[in-house]
């Protein structure tokens, strides 16, 4: 499936290129107002910004390092309506070499599993050694496509990275968890999510951004990948967070005096300390 | 017919994590509503003792899976004895944490069975014979209830949400053949460095004190350190604070760091940034200390102290320290 030798002749100087996949989502804007519509269907898109999902630029980022460090090519997959385009072109003006644009109706309410079947079916007619995916996207913030993606095409994941090492034919990388931190090996072709840690996103230059104007986008709708496309996960509802009571300010005039009332409080009404 | 409901439990060095104990509560909840029997699955080497524990808090049947292969923990190969043990017993709710292991686990297994899969969930019940996964959705600026299309129901719980409670059961242990073919496990644990201050990780926390940017350096950190000692708390900080370098990622709280559930969460010198109340905003008590009476943290906080955070900390530690002596 590898349409580039990682490795040559050993007795020639080491090529090796890598073939990468970024897939990125757009996402609201994290300053983004979010209203619930009155019927509880989903959310009011009206007034919203749409930015790359921030995880997914660690991904892009960490896909041009590997390009500039071993030579080879970043190809940028997103699934999403007609604006998600901006997102792809974002990516193309960082660096990325080219796009596919998974385009369709069809996939308005598609939950994880469909995304990352839509994006296997893709991925899967491309030359792939790495695939990264962001950690979780920050608007549905289920953080499950990647691995999802991952056993679509039966490979093995790294989840939640915070540093990558490409040796040639394996990727070592460091995954926190609670209370340690692991340092994982594993083999090509395979799925690793990134996290805040992972590397510096660039900025997209002008120049970047008038060359990606001309970079190749390849458009597909839901026919061409042979899907199903019906979503095992539904949101039913939409509701507003809860509401919290409101606070109290602690009154004082000294330091020490609005300290002691802080404390009995904890201890007596919110019995937290 | 898909029937009960099973957990996943999570160990690590031979002992339950906390998230189990969680999960085994809510599973018992969940399957008291309709007579139902709560099963686990409880993976890794030497473990079967664990089983008991579980019993304890509520759980009926332990699936036990026992081999050098599942230690530590490998996607690849839990995820594939989970999906059997699943396949064999039809269980119609499947419940997992949403901690690091959890995470990366579940939305594994959920593709496996080509099921739903509702994640990090703050709220879970039964309306109509089905499940329905309550979760944050855009940071917390709003909720989604979520019901799933096929069996299993998968949902994975946000830690220290849930109460654990004892309530015994059997914890009868069932031991499972798990064959693993080792050529098929791609991915290998070369190394684990544990986190040797002593702390509880910030997920796991039930208090937490966060210093921000009004901490002014790394060094002001220490008085929050003296007040987390008292509280037996962890110290948890803004990412203006990471970013300066004055406190190490793995501490950053937030849209972009860690989600956290403590009892108490105590914000200092943090304005209150929409990231900042994505990652913490599900906390039962909130606290914010701040010289700023305008800072957005005081919308959320259940107690607000407007005062220079230099002053008051120290005396907070000391109130503290008697309160708790
Ligand atoms: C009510 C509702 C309406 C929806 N409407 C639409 C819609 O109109 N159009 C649409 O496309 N989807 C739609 N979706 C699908 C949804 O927005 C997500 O794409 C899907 O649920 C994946 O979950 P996530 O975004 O939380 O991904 P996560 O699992 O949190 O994402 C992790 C990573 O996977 C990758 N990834 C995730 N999603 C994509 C993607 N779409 N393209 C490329 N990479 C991705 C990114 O690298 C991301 O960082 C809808 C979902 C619901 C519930
Ligand atoms: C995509 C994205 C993701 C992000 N993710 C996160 C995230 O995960 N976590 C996060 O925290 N932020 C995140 N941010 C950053 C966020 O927007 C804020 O910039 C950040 O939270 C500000 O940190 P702060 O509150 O410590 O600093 P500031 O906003 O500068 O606030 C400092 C506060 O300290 C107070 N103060 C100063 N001196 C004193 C004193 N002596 N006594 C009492 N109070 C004092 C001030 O009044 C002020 O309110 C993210 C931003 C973006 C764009």
């Amino acid at each position: 499936m590898r349409e580039s030798p990682r490795l040559c002749d050993a007795q020639e100087k080491e090529v090796l290129t890598v073939n990468i996949i970024a897939c990125v989502k757009q996402v609201p804007d994290t300053e983004a107002q979010i209203k619930v519509k009155a019927d509880g269907s989903g959310i009011e898109e009206g007034q919203i910004k749409w930015v790359m999902n921030p995880y997914d630029e660690y991904g892009v980022e960490e896909a041009l390092k590997l390009k500039e460090k071993n030579g080879g090519e970043v190809t940028v997959v997103s699934v999403g309506p007609a604006r998600a385009m901006e997102t792809i072109r974002t990516a193309l003006a960082m660096g990325a070499d080219k796009g596919v644009h998974i385009c369709d109706p069809v996939f308005d309410g598609a939950d994880a599993f469909v995304v990352a079947n839509a994006l296997a079916a893709v991925i899967k007619t491309l030359p792939h050694d790495i695939i990264l995916c962001g950690q979780r996207a920050i608007d549905d913030d289920a953080g499950q496509v990647g691995s999802m993606l991952a056993e679509a095409l039966g490979l093995p994941q790294l989840t939640l990275v915070t540093k990558l090492e490409y040796t040639g034919s394996t990727v070592k990388v460091i995954r926190p968890i609670e209370g340690a931190q692991l340092s994982v090996e594993t083999v090509l072709p395979c799925v690793v999510t990134a996290q805040k840690g992972l590397n510096e996103p660039r900025y997209a230059s002008l120049p970047g951004i008038m060359k990606a104007k001309k970079k190749p986008v390849d458009v597909k709708d839901a026919a061409a990948l042979g899907i199903a496309t019906d979503a095992k996960a539904k949101v039913a509802k939409t509701i507003p967070p809860p509401a919290r009571p409101p606070g109290k300010i602690i009154c004082g005039d000294e330091p020490a005096q609005k300290a002691a009332e802080l404390g009995r409080l904890l201890r007596e009404e919110a019995k937290a300390i | 017919m898909a029937k009960g409901v099973m957990i996943v439990a999570e160990q690590r060095d031979g002992a339950l994590r906390k998230i189990s104990l969680e999960l085994a509560s809510t599973a018992r909840k969940l399957a008291d509503q309709s007579g139902d029997e709560v099963s686990a699955i409880l993976l890794g080497s030497g473990i079967e003792g664990l089983a008991v524990e579980l019993g304890k808090y509520g759980v009926d049947k332990v699936f036990v899976g026992d081999n050098a292969a599942l230690e530590p923990y490998v996607t690849e190969a839990h995820a594939e004895v989970v999906a059997k043990i699943v396949k064999e017993n039809d269980p119609s709710i499947l419940l997992l944490g949403a901690s690091v292991q959890g995470k990366d686990l579940s939305s594994r297994v959920a593709a496996k069975l080509a099921t739903g899969l509702a994640t990090d969930c703050t709220d879970v019940k039964i309306d109509g014979g089905k499940l329905v996964a309550t979760r944050p959705m855009y940071a917390g600026k709003c909720y989604g209830e979520v019901v799933v299309a096929a069996n299993p129901q998968m949902a994975s719980l946000r830690p220290n949400v849930f109460p654990a409670a004892e309530n015994a059961k059997a914890g009868a242990v069932v031991k499972v053949d798990v064959a693993i073919d080792a050529a098929s496990i791609k991915s290998k644990v070369l190394e684990v460095q544990k986190d040797t201050s002593g702390k509880v990780d910030l997920t796991e926390a039930t208090v937490i004190v966060s210093g921000g940017r009004g901490m002014k350096g790394p060094e002001g950190f220490a008085i929050l350190d003296e007040l987390a000692d008292v509280l037996k708390g962890t110290v948890g900080a803004s990412r203006a604070a990471v970013d300066a370098g004055w406190k190490a990622q793995k501490d950053q709280v937030g849209q972009t760091g860690k989600v956290v559930s403590p009892n108490l969460y105590i914000a200092c010198g943090i304005s209150g940034a929409i990231q900042h109340l994505a990652g913490m905003s599900s906390s039962k008590c909130i606290v914010a200390i701040n010289k700023d009476a305008e800072a957005p943290i005081f919308t959320k906080a259940d107690y607000g102290v407007v005062d220079d955070l230099f002053k008051v900390i120290p005396e907070l530690t000391a109130v503290c320290k008697k309160l708790v002596a």
